[in-house]
């Protein structure tokens, strides 16, 4: 690795993706070409999979999109065809139990190349601060009572506070099968965070509204509300401290990340009764 | 001639052996000793719900009395496991409702338990006695309020990082006035408020309690109150530990410390004020656990009350606690087995907090017995490994994160192979592993050489290739749960493998190089295992073999495929399987 791979969210850079389909094609090519992938396919070298080894045969194969979408997909791959070489198949892997997989072909690691981030004076620069899910393995209690803890104590230098902690919140849709999962402490405003649920459940409307220029903090105006009711009928509201639900929108970004405990996208008859009161408060704010 | 001994007599030798592998153990010896065992086994453990069902269990084991499941994978608590993916404890909690009357103790780890359930145990079971829920999450306070008002004979009720939904701090007013029985409760867990005057009369009339976790919403002014109606206690969690400057509440909760003589485990104490800590300093000679891990106090502070507590087993603590704070706990604490130290701050080193591989080496230098180490921290050396091997070959549990994946030996800029393969070399008996900065496919080969006890591994950001996994699968003898994630592991290793995952109880890996024709391959060949590909995005083309799976998890089962998949989870239908 001699140069620092952009990783997207689930942590593949999209080199090592592809390198990795060809490898795999070669696994079920059939019994003919056996011999030839034999060796290559079972190479264990160290480096990334496929790097330079079997370029040739990555260039023969050209990988097709690793990422279709698939809406409305039966979850079963039952219906894909194991052809003639599942027989072959097997035989490729029980070969490979026997060979020697520790193999004189592994190529001893370079050093440069392993060095990962490291700038020239040997320190380790701090990387972008890219929030991995799940890293550091820290449980959510944990970080939540962190959260809380740190503003609380008013201790830790002001720097810090933005990235200290997450603060894992439930977003449920009516009508969805199941619930997802956010860290409001990614997103700066409301934009950003309407955004990031309009991709996670895709009817979603308020960014139609905030994206028209308005800034979060000064909550829903009455014309981005009309936008809301004309468009679909989704109203995005969140449970706050003392178990209300409320709609979002109305306090400043900071406020409304304090006190929110979970996020709920109502639709349909629900969402449009609750809109025109909100249109009436803006009305008298405006 | 054939001689056995009667039954009875077997059987009360039986009652002896209370381990779950020694039970196993005995119940493969013959038929009759599999059939005597099968009838006198009170307890069962099954570490994964959905590698046995119910009905089977409850076929094999009719006289049971204590029930601990697990359900999600460890990963579940770091939020990579997608919300609706099961660990549904309903189906289990119906049908021994059915079939085991005298059921008296339930334990559920990681499972989703709705209000139905714990309405159902409630009455269900006329000896019902413990309920410990760790880590479970879909019930309310109204499912503990039936617990509390049906449970005529509960002793222990735990909810350990539960979530909770609070809709009423009500329901401990549900225990009735002839309820005595209670020894346990942690609600340490629970967000709001819960009616003071219903724990106050709670603790009066439970004359065994001997363990009291309260929550962060119980006031510091009240504790004292608690602690004198029940100066028996043995652990005792706190609330919130301040309360502005009042010497009133100081001296009463100083004195109600005092009367504690039973004390010997200490946790809470959010939000910390330090000048309250002297006040339970009376009790520090007899602590054998302390837990200040939600305590932002500084490194003086901790280490005064270290410096207190010489019987100390058991430290849990932030990283505030300094390498200097390490080297107090190293001079003092002698008969200290574990510590788990966390970070402060999850994403910067706090330039304030000066916590660096030099507390470890020496704690694993002065701390003899120590057994089990958790520590987050910023920086990590080979050479710093290779000592804390050397000092202590008899950890069993060695977990490290070094917070920056991929951080390398910070003095050698190497990777931490040789570092990590000192800790497998010298400490034999290591039976739980979790590496972390920069390593490269030989620390796998070290791993699968001298790892031979090793029964859980948990590998995020390392390795080079298939190579590394390859090592681990087929040298770790005892390994049962593995878990990985973001490594270049994928096809080549797994399908190499296929029959070492029937030995273990389950394997989870993300963000790899794993096919899903690797998947349809794995599932064909191993009926035994679940193969389950969790596809979150949707954008998995289970038809291009070539696809990589988001993330995967292995298990052994005798149970089939699990009937509660959410629909982002993709199985090989099993019928294609018995075509070919």
């Amino acid at each position: 690795m001699s140069v620092p791979l952009e990783h997207d969210y689930i942590g593949l850079s999209d080199a090592s993706s592809l390198e990795r389909s060809s490898e795999s094609s070669n696994i079920s090519s059939d019994n003919a070409s056996n011999n030839v992938f034999n060796i290559k396919a079972t190479e264990l070298s160290l480096g990334l999979p496929g790097f330079a080894k079997n370029s040739e045969e990555n260039a023969a194969k050209s990988g097709p999109a690793i990422k279709n979408y698939m809406s409305g997909a039966k979850r079963g791959f039952s219906d894909v065809n194991f052809s003639g070489s599942g027989k072959g198949i097997n035989g490729v892997f029980e070969k490979n139990q026997t060979q020697q997989l520790v193999s004189s072909s592994y190529v001893k690691p370079v050093e440069e190349e392993k060095k990962g981030p490291v700038s020239e004076n040997g320190s380790v620069p701090p990387s972008a601060k890219v929030q991995v899910v799940g890293w550091p393995p820290i449980r959510s209690f944990r970080k939540n009572t962190m959260a809380t803890n740190l503003s609380k104590s008013g201790y830790v230098a002001e720097a810090n506070l933005g990235s200290g902690g997450c603060l894992y919140v439930k977003v449920s849709m009516d009508g969805a099968p199941y619930l997802r999962k956010i860290d409001l402490k990614i997103y700066h405003n409301y934009a950003e965070l309407s955004k990031a649920l309009e991709k996670m459940f895709s009817c979603f409307t308020l960014g139609q509204c905030t994206s028209n220029g308005i800034k979060g903090r000064e909550g829903l105006t009455e014309s981005n509300l009309k936008d809301l009711l004309h468009g679909s009928e989704c109203v995005l509201t969140y449970e706050d401290k003392d178990g209300d639900w409320m709609l979002v929108g109305d306090v400043p970004w900071e406020m409304f990340i304090d006190s929110c405990k979970r996020l709920r996208i109502m639709k349909g008859s629900e969402a449009i009764g609750l809109a025109p009161r909100s249109m009436d408060k803006c009305k008298k704010r405006n | 001639m054939v001689y056995s001994l009667p039954e009875e007599v077997l059987e009360h030798v039986f009652s002896f052996i209370t381990s779950d592998k020694d039970r196993n153990v005995v119940s493969v010896v013959c038929k009759s000793w599999y059939e005597i065992e099968r009838w006198c086994r009170r307890k069962v453990f099954i570490g994964n719900c959905y590698a046995v069902s119910p009905a089977i269990m409850i076929r094999r084991f009719p006289e049971v009395r204590s029930v601990e499941l697990k359900g999600k994978p460890h990963f579940a608590d770091f939020n990579l496991v997608p919300e609706g993916w099961g660990g549904y404890a309903c189906s289990w909690i119906d049908e021994m409702s059915r079939s085991y009357p005298w059921l008296e103790e339930i334990r559920l780890k990681r499972m989703v338990i709705t209000d139905e359930s714990l309405e159902l145990i409630s009455t269900s079971f006329k000896n019902f006695r413990v309920l410990v829920l760790s880590s479970c999450e879909g019930f309310s306070t109204d499912g503990l309020s039936a617990i509390a008002a049906n449970c005529r004979n509960l002793r222990e009720l735990d909810l350990q990082e539960s979530e909770v939904m609070d809709l009423s701090g009500h329901w401990l007013s549900h225990f009735p006035d002839t309820f005595t029985s209670l020894e346990s409760l942690n609600m340490s867990c629970l967000g709001s408020e819960v009616s003071f005057s219903a724990l106050e009369r709670l603790v009066a009339m439970s004359p065994n309690l001997k363990t009291l976790r309260l929550n962060r919403a119980v006031p510091l002014g009240k504790l004292s109150t608690l602690l004198q109606q029940a100066p028996q206690l043995v652990e005792l969690g706190t609330g919130a530990y301040s309360s502005g400057i009042r010497s009133d509440v100081y001296s009463a909760l100083s004195k109600a410390f005092l009367g504690c003589k039973e004390l010997k485990g200490l946790s809470g104490f959010w939000d910390v004020d330090p000048s309250y800590l002297p006040a339970f300093f009376s009790v520090c000679s007899r602590l054998t656990t302390l837990n200040l891990s939600y305590a932002t106090i500084r490194s003086p502070d901790i280490t005064k009350v270290i410096n207190l507590c010489p019987n100390l087993q058991r430290l849990l603590v932030l990283d505030h606690i300094e390498d200097s704070g390490l080297n107090a706990l190293a001079l003092s604490c002698k008969n200290l087995q574990e510590l788990r130290v966390f970070p402060s701050d999850m994403y910067v080193a706090d330039a304030n907090v000066t916590l660096t591989e030099q507390g470890l080496v020496s704690v694993t230098q002065g701390c003899p017995k120590l057994q089990s180490v958790l520590y987050f921290c910023h920086q990590m050396s080979n050479s710093a490994l290779i000592t804390i091997a050397k000092n202590r070959p008899n950890l069993t549990c060695f977990r490290l994160c070094i917070i920056e994946p991929r951080t390398p030996d910070y003095l050698t800029h190497e990777p931490l192979d040789i570092g990590f393969g000192a800790i497998v070399k010298h400490c034999k008996n290591l039976s739980r592993l979790s590496l972390s900065g920069l390593l490269t496919d030989r620390v796998f080969e070290y791993i699968g050489t001298h790892a031979k006890k090793l029964d859980m591994l948990s590998i995020a950001f390392a390795g080079d290739s298939d190579l590394g996994l390859h090592h681990v699968l087929s040298g770790c003898e005892s390994l049962k749960k593995l878990e990985i994630r973001d490594c270049p592991f994928g096809d080549t290793a797994l399908l190499a493998n296929v029959a070492k995952l029937a030995t273990m109880r389950s394997l989870w890996m993300s963000s790899c190089a794993v096919s899903i024709g690797a998947c349809k391959i794995l599932s064909r060949k191993m009926p035994m295992l679940n193969v389950e590909v969790i596809d979150e995005n949707g954008t998995l083309n289970p038809k291009l073999d070539n696809c990589l799976v988001e993330k995967l998890y292995v298990y052994r089962t005798v149970a089939g495929p699990r009937s509660d998949m959410p629909g982002y989870i993709w199985t090989m239908d099993r019928d294609s399987a018995n075509k070919i």
